[in-house]
């Protein structure tokens, strides 16, 4: 199982280490470091990397990489889920994932990543169940144990543990109860030059806020549930029930989750909502290429788009760009050769555009390769595949809970060719 | 207020100071100060010169700071093993706590502590714990006895500790279920020949049930545990597969890559007639979409099996095809990944959306993708015929971008693609050859010229060009080297009259200036072809090639199946089985894919055993060769002749010996206990295996006669077992059994292929034995054996054989060799092959001689299940030459007496008690060497049972 966990800042620093069995030298490492010499950028670092007598596995977040030591066969992808489950408990004790968190932090960090396995067998990585263990810091916490000496670990047996509903500890109390359903769906496309679709899906999940006193049991029911044929769900979705009703039955942890993921790839579902028209063009024996993109709604269904940003990288024989936008800022990197633009809002009586003239290197031939671009944006109220929550029952409890559904598209990896 | 202040130091000495707040009395300032110990030690800082101080902090009824000074205690009691001592009494009165948690911490503590004094203490208390009311506690505890057996195997086993885990399996908690299984599991990996996880209907149920309600790392333990578990027919493995499908739905991605391990692997039981069959295929394949959308690093594991899965069911994934496009920023790692996909679902029906891809892959900026899809392309015109021209097309496109790298690339690929399809591109080598000068990699530049060469008629000026690259000839690396030699040759061929030059100067480059033994070696070939005959040099040299096949990085079919029953671990991740590259060579177990059998099959012949056997019943296959390096001085693969050696046998000897020598040590030693005073039937010698029946001695036989009893059926054959599977010798299995016939004894083999290549030059040869057996004839395989084919062939054995005692008495070591590599298995031959025709005993000398052999020799054997009478045994057993010199009825129990004779002239005496009415009977033998007794006793059984 999991031996040791390094955690390395991208200079290559070791900042943090913690071993559950014996003690493995930090020199494990450079092999780590050869692999992430040879790779170019940070993301490129292979994430299984074989050395002779250990196997390092790791995932690279918030530019921290978390390096996994394993010795003999262990499923590579539980390590990764692991390793990914330790940043997002990180991210929830301290709000954010950071060096400088880490240090300050390391003890807590070390009590956490000392309940989260036992010899390498993961034993509670449900953040409900940590905070009961070891509970998070808080200013007010800080203070309130200096003066009275008592301490930031529980010392009871954290009572979801053990119950058929590990992830709710019992005994919540709010003054006010509510549930809040958030329908955030991305979509991942990839468009040609001509601007008709390659691919295109939607990835989709529902992330919910629970804050219920005592154990309520919920049923979420949607309007067109035959959307949702490839679904993930967090382990407290009662799976016969979905089977046979297509009906959302469970009893939710406390807090925030991750209700389901779902995954829509039939291509006449999605929907794209906006377009690019773009004239990049390089002239051989030139030293000015001309650049011209406008960005336009499609199918919106009478949304708006907000926040939209573009970004794309030019080609390295792109010295400098002389660019005007018609909203927004933009700016361009000469070092990175990246491109970026940012939109805001857009109007579809005046859609924005960004135009001017790019100067190359004079003599060189025309780049090879084309820029892709790359967009972001919002829409708010829209979920583009259509599903819709039916209606939210609680059984379980008596009172009466507060209910709110919010929908949300935003793009993904979005990527137009040109 | 945050951590980082443990880190400040002041002038004074951090140790120093940190010393005197550890003895504060105040029990804030102690624990300020635990942390700043701990906070040090994350950082890789040595503190443990406050092992004593840290320690004096651990009896305190602060949770936090008991949890602080155990983290301590496990980095360092290791170093301090005196020391961590005093922190005994406090663990085990921790164990006894009130407090669950105090108590589980405890235990669990304890069991970090890898130090033999704490380990002593530690297994009371984890007994009590492993059977403690509290759950918490038991899984706890179930996982400690994982820690101990890292530490002492030998203590864990001989405290029962083993046992009480199986039992928790049953544990009505979930968790418990799960560390149990999943501490098994790690003990189980150091001990792969145990049967620890013994796994039969009822637990599969339990852990089963235990699924649905553990934890999501609780349920990858289970899975994993669940897919090496073999159904005993496909309704049960359909169960499985419907209890198992609800995981697939899993947030987790590695419990819904477990889940497909097992699926995939019971799939293989069921009938694709199946309607389930068809569903079970669709719900695969979403899952395995998921997947993509998850982390990178996830994607990269999820794409190396899905490589897998591809090529065992391409089914599943056929129509996913876009799900592998590839994002311009994705890390280069997935793309490649996905890249190589790509080009296993490609076909007729999704070609052009492909081409289209990978054209525009061509133009990104990574160079190594660039070059993965320009091969890509090539790939796919060799898979997809239709699509050859287009593809071809393509690549002259990306020809026409003069990008170095790519242009390289295209010749490359566009070399396969001729061969592919002969006589139908050529007219884009005009095109090719205006790219000449700018190929700088020898890849490339050895493509080219295999180009020219072989179309040299075609080309004007390909003197010219191959002229131009002889110039530099002795720069170039070897393998352009050997390509231009013979491309210079072809053209000579082809044009011999402008070329005569060129070709001089081609072969004493090669010959005279290279010191490359390849090369000059070819050069000499050549040179001598075209010397004495050009008409045979023209059909060497042009002969026409073979058509290279379709698919190229297929993983050969016996590895495949093998891999897909490690989805989603390491050698998953490196298409490598995991006795490849697992540390330290921990014997792996090899898994394999069950057969598929029907319930209603299976209820009428038991025997269709699942492959997957335990272990134990399973060949022995020799492990490594370093063990047995002393013994092949006398295993060598030629083959050993006995007496005279024949002339035509010692040619091919000289042809397949690779090792020397084994013979002179064969011929000197005589068979050692031949030659007493009874006759003995000269072993069959050199008998050729193509002669068919061995031809047995001809005094044997009319004793045979005499006797009056036919044997001419020959004793008892046992069916054919696999001596070596497939998975342990790059593809070749052998099965086979042992036959006495007529008084000759021989092997009867059965080869099979099941790898990719051809096999060819087959030999055989046996280790030293008890009894001296080995191949009288050379092992002959006529015609080189084909993937899939299977051949049969019976080696004559001759027992004239050097002799060296083996354990067991009846173990053989072979070593076979093919053009592929030597491998090396054991197996036990049963010993009444050994039992020569004229072991018939006189009745007088019978009586002398069981008085003279002392009563210690004498053994005595249970027959159980044998209901056979007097009469028919002993004519059973006369069959397999172990005769009845004497019969009396005593008591109403009929003895026989019986004797027989070894090969090597031991004589065994055997006096058989059979009751009419009892199925079982009573074997006595005496014997002078007591030793084959048993063997003897198992020969009888064998006998009388088949």
């Amino acid at each position: 199982m999991i031996h040791s966990l390094f955690l390395i800042n991208s200079s290559g620093d070791i900042f943090l280490e913690k071993h559950w069995k014996s003690v493995v030298s930090r020199s494990v490492c450079d092999y780590f470091f050869e692999a992430q010499e040879r790779a170019t950028e940070a993301e490129n670092v292979p994430p299984v990397i074989p050395t002779p007598h250990h196997y390092l596995l790791s995932v690279y977040r918030h530019k921290i990489f978390f390096v996994a030591v394993i010795q003999t066969e262990v499923p590579p992808l539980f390590v990764i889920e692991f390793l990914h489950r330790v940043v997002d408990t990180f991210q929830d004790y301290f709000g954010v994932c950071s060096e400088p968190v880490i240090k300050d932090n390391v003890v807590v960090v070390y009590e956490v990543l000392e309940e989260m396995l036992d010899n390498g067998f993961p034993l509670a990585t449900e953040s409900n169940i940590l905070k009961e263990l070891i509970k998070p810091p808080t200013i007010l916490r800080t203070v309130v144990n200096t003066i009275t000496g008592s301490t930031n670990v529980g010392d009871q047996l954290p009572t979801g543990q053990l119950s058929v509903v590990p992830w709710r500890r019992t005994g919540v109390k709010y003054t006010n109860n509510e549930a809040y359903f958030d329908v955030i769906e991305e979509i991942d496309a990839i468009i040609d030059k001509s601007g008709s679709t390659i691919t295109a899906e939607i990835q989709g999940v529902i992330d919910s806020c629970v804050k219920l006193t005592g154990m309520p049991d919920l049923t979420l029911s949607f309007m067109n549930p035959r959307l949702l044929d490839d679904v993930s769900f967090h382990p407290c979705v009662r799976f016969k029930r979905w089977e046979s009703e297509r009906i959302l039955s469970f009893i939710p942890p406390d807090g925030n989750f991750r209700l389901l993921s779902y995954h829509v790839s039939a291509q006449n579902l999605v929907a794209i909502p906006v377009y690019v028209k773009h004239n990049i063009s390089f002239r051989d024996s030139s030293s000015l290429g001309r650049f011209e993109i406008t960005v336009g709604p499609k199918q919106t269904m009478g949304k708006t788009i907000e926040g939209v940003t573009v970004t794309s990288q030019m080609p390295k024989g792109v010295l400098n760009m002389s660019l005007t936008p018609s909203q927004g800022t933009h700016t361009f990197d000469p070092v990175t050769k990246m491109l970026s633009w940012d939109v805001g809002k857009i109007n579809p009586q005046k859609l924005p555009s960004l135009k001017g003239t790019m100067s190359l290197q004079a003599g060189a031939s025309k780049p090879d390769e084309n820029p892709t671009i790359n967009l972001q944006f919002k829409i708010q109220q829209l979920a583009i595949s259509g599903l819709k929550v039916n209606r939210l029952d609680m059984y379980g409890e008596k009172y009466k809970p507060f209910k709110g559904i919010k929908y949300m598209t935003k793009a993904g990896k979005f990527q137009v060719r040109t | 207020m945050t951590d980082s202040k443990y880190f400040t130091t002041t002038k004074k000495g951090e140790i120093f100071e940190l010393k005197a707040e550890l003895n504060s009395d105040k029990k804030e300032k102690k624990k300020e100060a635990v942390k700043k110990v701990i906070a040090s030690m994350t950082v890789g800082k040595d503190v443990s010169a406050l092992f004593p101080d840290v320690v004096n902090c651990m009896q305190t009824d602060n949770l936090e700071l008991k949890k602080l000074v155990y983290l301590y205690l496990m980095n360092y009691a290791k170093s301090q093993p005196d020391m961590a001592i005093m922190a005994v009494n406090t663990f085990v009165k921790d164990c006894e706590d009130p407090n669950p948690l105090i108590r589980a911490l405890a235990v669990r503590t304890m069991g970090c502590i890898r130090v033999d004094k704490i380990t002593e203490y530690l297994c009371e208390p984890l007994r009590k714990c492993l059977k403690d009311e509290d759950p918490y506690v038991r899984k706890t505890a179930a996982v400690c006895v994982a820690k101990l057996h890292d530490i002492n195997a030998q203590l864990v086993e001989d405290q029962g500790f083993l046992d009480t885990l199986k039992d928790l399996i049953s544990d009505s908690n979930p968790m418990v279920v799960a560390n149990a299984v999943a501490a098994l599991s790690e003990i189980a990996e150091s001990h792969p020949s145990s049967n620890l996880l013994d796994l039969n209907p009822q637990s599969i149920n339990k852990l089963l049930t235990a699924l649905n309600e553990c934890t999501e790392w609780g349920q990858i333990f289970i899975l994993d545990c669940l897919a090496n578990y073999t159904p005993k027919d496909d309704r049960e493995a359909q169960s499985i597969c419907e209890r198992v499908t609800p995981r697939l739905s899993h947030a987790n991605s590695a419990v819904v890559l477990s889940a497909v391990k097992v699926l995939m692997k019971f799939m293989e039981m069921l009938s694709k007639d199946l309607d389930y069959y068809g569903t079970l295929l669709k719900k695969l394949a979403p899952p395995l979409v998921t997947l993509l959308s998850a982390e990178p690093e996830l994607q990269y594991v999820a794409l190396r099996n899905i490589n897998l899965i591809v090529q065992k069911r391409p089914e599943i994934l056929k129509h996913e095809m876009k799900v592998f496009f590839v994002k311009y920023n994705d890390p280069i790692y997935v793309k490649l990944e996905k890249l190589d996909i790509m080009i296993r679902l490609a076909s007729q029906a999704n070609i052009a959306q492909v081409l289209a891809e990978l054209k525009e892959y061509a133009t990104e900026v990574d160079v190594d993708f660039v070059r993965k899809a320009v091969r890509a392309i090539g790939r796919c015109a060799i898979k997809v015929e239709q699509s050859a021209e287009r593809c071809v097309s393509t690549l002259l496109d990306l020809i026409q971008t003069k990008v170095n790298y790519v242009v390289q690339e295209a010749i490359v690929v566009i070399k396969d693609i001729f061969r592919k399809y002969p006589n139908k591109y050529e007219s884009v080598i005009a095109t090719l050859c205006e790219n000449l000068d700018s190929l700088d990699e020898p890849e490339a530049r050895a493509a080219m010229i295999w180009i020219v060469g072989e179309y040299a008629e075609r080309i004007d000026n390909a003197d010219e060009l191959l002229e131009s690259f002889l110039e530099g000839f002795h720069d170039e690396s070897t393998q352009v080297q050997l390509q231009l030699l013979t491309a210079i040759v072809k053209l000579f061929l082809k044009k011999p009259t402008e070329t005569q030059e060129l070709v001089q100067q081609v072969l004493s480059l090669a010959t005279q200036d290279s010191d490359n033994p390849d090369l000059r070696d070819r050069g000499y070939i050549y040179w001598r072809l075209l010397s004495t005959d050009p008409v045979a040099a023209k059909e060497v040299v042009l002969a026409e090639k073979p058509l290279i096949s379709e698919e190229t990085d297929l993983i050969e079919p016996t590895l495949l199946d093998e891999l897909i029953c490690y989805i989603g671990t390491l050698a998953s991740v490196y298409h490598k089985p995991p006795s490849a590259f697992v540390e330290g060579g921990r014997g792996v177990v090899h898994k394999s894919l069950p057969p598929r059998t029907a319930s209603s099959e299976s209820a009428e012949s038991p025997e269709t055993a699942p492959t997957g056997a335990p272990p134990g019943e399973q060949p022995d296959v020799i492990p490594a060769q370093g063990d047995l390096l002393g013994d092949l001085l006398n295993l060598d693969l030629g083959p050993p002749v006995s007496g005279p050696p024949l002339a035509t046998s010692s040619v091919q000897m000289g042809a397949v010996d690779l090792l020397g020598g084994g013979l002179d040590s064969l011929m000197g030693d005589e068979p050692e206990g031949i030659g007493g005073t009874n006759f003995v039937a000269p072993p069959t010698a050199a008998v050729p295996a193509n002669l068919g029946a061995p031809i047995g001695s001809g005094l044997s036989d009319l004793f045979d006669l005499t006797s009056g009893v036919g044997t001419l059926s020959g004793s008892y054959v046992a069916p054919k077992a696999v001596w070596l599977p497939a998975m342990k010798a790059k593809g070749l299995e052998i099965s086979g059994t042992f036959t006495r016939q007529v008084g000759s004894i021989s092997m009867d083999l059965q080869l099979t292929n099941k790898a990719l290549q051809v096999m060819t030059d087959f030999a055989i040869q046996f280790n030293r034995n008890s009894f001296g057996l080995a191949p009288a004839a050379p092992l002959q395989v006529h015609a080189p054996l084909s993937p899939n084919q299977t051949v049969e062939i019976s080696l004559p054995l001759s027992t004239v054989g050097s002799v060296m005692k083996m354990e067991p008495l009846n173990n053989l070591q072979v070593a076979v060799k093919n053009n592929i590599d030597v491998f090396y298995f054991s197996t036990l031959y049963p010993l009444h092959i050994l039992f020569v025709e004229d072991g018939k005993m006189d009745r007088q000398m019978f009586l002398a001689t069981w008085k003279d052999i002392p009563n210690e020799n004498e053994a005595q054997f249970q027959i159980r299940d044998c209901p056979l009478n007097a009469e028919a045994a002993s004519s059973k057993l006369q069959s397999s030459n172990i005769f009845t010199v004497a019969k009396r009825n005593v008591e109403g129990q009929d003895m026989l007496y019986q004797s027989l004779k070894l090969t090597n002239g031991i004589w065994v005496l055997a006096e058989l008690r059979i009751q009419p009415g009892n199925p079982s009977c009573t074997l006595s033998l005496k014997c002078r060497a007591p030793e084959v007794s048993q063997h003897v006793y198992q020969a009888y059984e064998t006998i009388l049972k088949n």
